[in-house]
């Protein structure tokens, strides 16, 4: 099975994100934003947080236009798994993979702290190895993180069961305490909290780690 | 010609920034301020057979996101 993670100038938790996906099991190759292909046979695409184009005009906006997005976008029409975090949700909402969109934090302030989620639905190749309800501790470092979407569209998501993670605590003004949500075919999630620095017993935390653990067995028989 | 874009958020939609600034105009002693709403201000440089049409389309590709942001183009 194979990852891409895509990397833009100013992405910084690339790395971080695709030693995630090598522990899973994934072979993983970088591609880069001006590239206009992903590697043959791709079955997940990652996005990674950052500060992709140093957040100008909107976090994420000029990063949903690059040339590789193109083919993210591709890839998921054809039913391909992509996973974004932090500012590759920003990403993802901005080019239309998921609905909704990331704004200024209600504080205003950039918030770096690790903050406890609920698993609001294990029906996902992300969330299926964690019980529906569960609260796991994951860090968010983010200063737009303040998720928004109209009634309709949060009245969808709810009654679709797409909503991923909550937080427990809201950080951040996000409606519903919305943390990271699903696409309609569930194989596109986008979440502001990052599973991937809280993925392995190095460090310090690894409730994250299910986020990646059966990605390989799953996607071998999707 | 040059075309200058206003985006500002959409009615409804919080805006910390703005409510920001408005606490801090109080706090400088200006009363009466009730609202504050903080947007953006973009200038094209544009070739002279430009059209209003093709402005538009770069508001609704790049730079307005029409899910939170509302546009207007102005000609100058």
């Amino acid at each position: 099975m194979k990852a891409a993670v895509v990397v833009f100038p100013g992405s910084n938790c690339d790395r971080d994100l695709a030693v995630a996906f090598r522990n899973a099991g994934l072979d993983v190759e970088m591609v880069w934003h001006k590239d206009t292909a992903l590697p043959a046979g791709v079955d997940i695409v990652g996005i990674p947080g950052g500060f992709s184009f140093g957040d100008y005009l909107r976090c994420g906006a000029i990063a949903a236009n690059s040339p590789i997005c193109n083919e993210v976008k591709a890839h998921a029409d054809r039913g391909g798994f992509v996973f974004g975090v932090c500012n590759g949700f920003q990403v993802l909402t901005e080019t239309g993979l998921l609905p909704g969109a990331l704004l200024r934090n209600a504080g205003l302030k950039y918030i770096c702290r690790t903050v406890p989620l609920q698993v609001e639905t294990t029906d996902s190749v992300f969330t299926q190895a964690y019980e529906k309800g569960e609260q796991i501790n994951i860090p968010i470092a983010h200063h737009d993180g303040n998720y928004i979407a109209d009634d309709e569209t949060l009245a969808m998501l709810k009654g679709e069961d797409r909503v991923a993670f909550t937080y427990r605590e809201n950080p951040n003004g996000s409606v519903a305490d919305i943390a990271g949500i699903l696409s309609a075919n569930r194989r596109v999630l986008g979440m502001m909290p990052h599973p991937e620095r809280a993925a392995e017993s190095e460090h310090g935390n690894a409730d994250g780690q299910r986020v990646f653990a059966q990605l390989t067995e799953t996607l071998a028989s999707a | 010609m040059k075309a200058r874009v206003h985006v500002m958020l959409k009615d409804g939609v919080l805006d910390p920034q703005g409510e920001a600034v408005r606490h801090a105009l109080g706090g400088l002693g200006f009363g009466g301020v009730s609202g504050v709403r903080q947007g953006k201000v973009i200038e094209l440089d544009l070739a002279d057979d430009a059209t209003e049409d093709t402005v538009k389309e770069m508001c609704e590709k790049l730079l307005a996101n029409t899910v939170i942001e509302t546009y207007q183009i102005e000609f100058v």
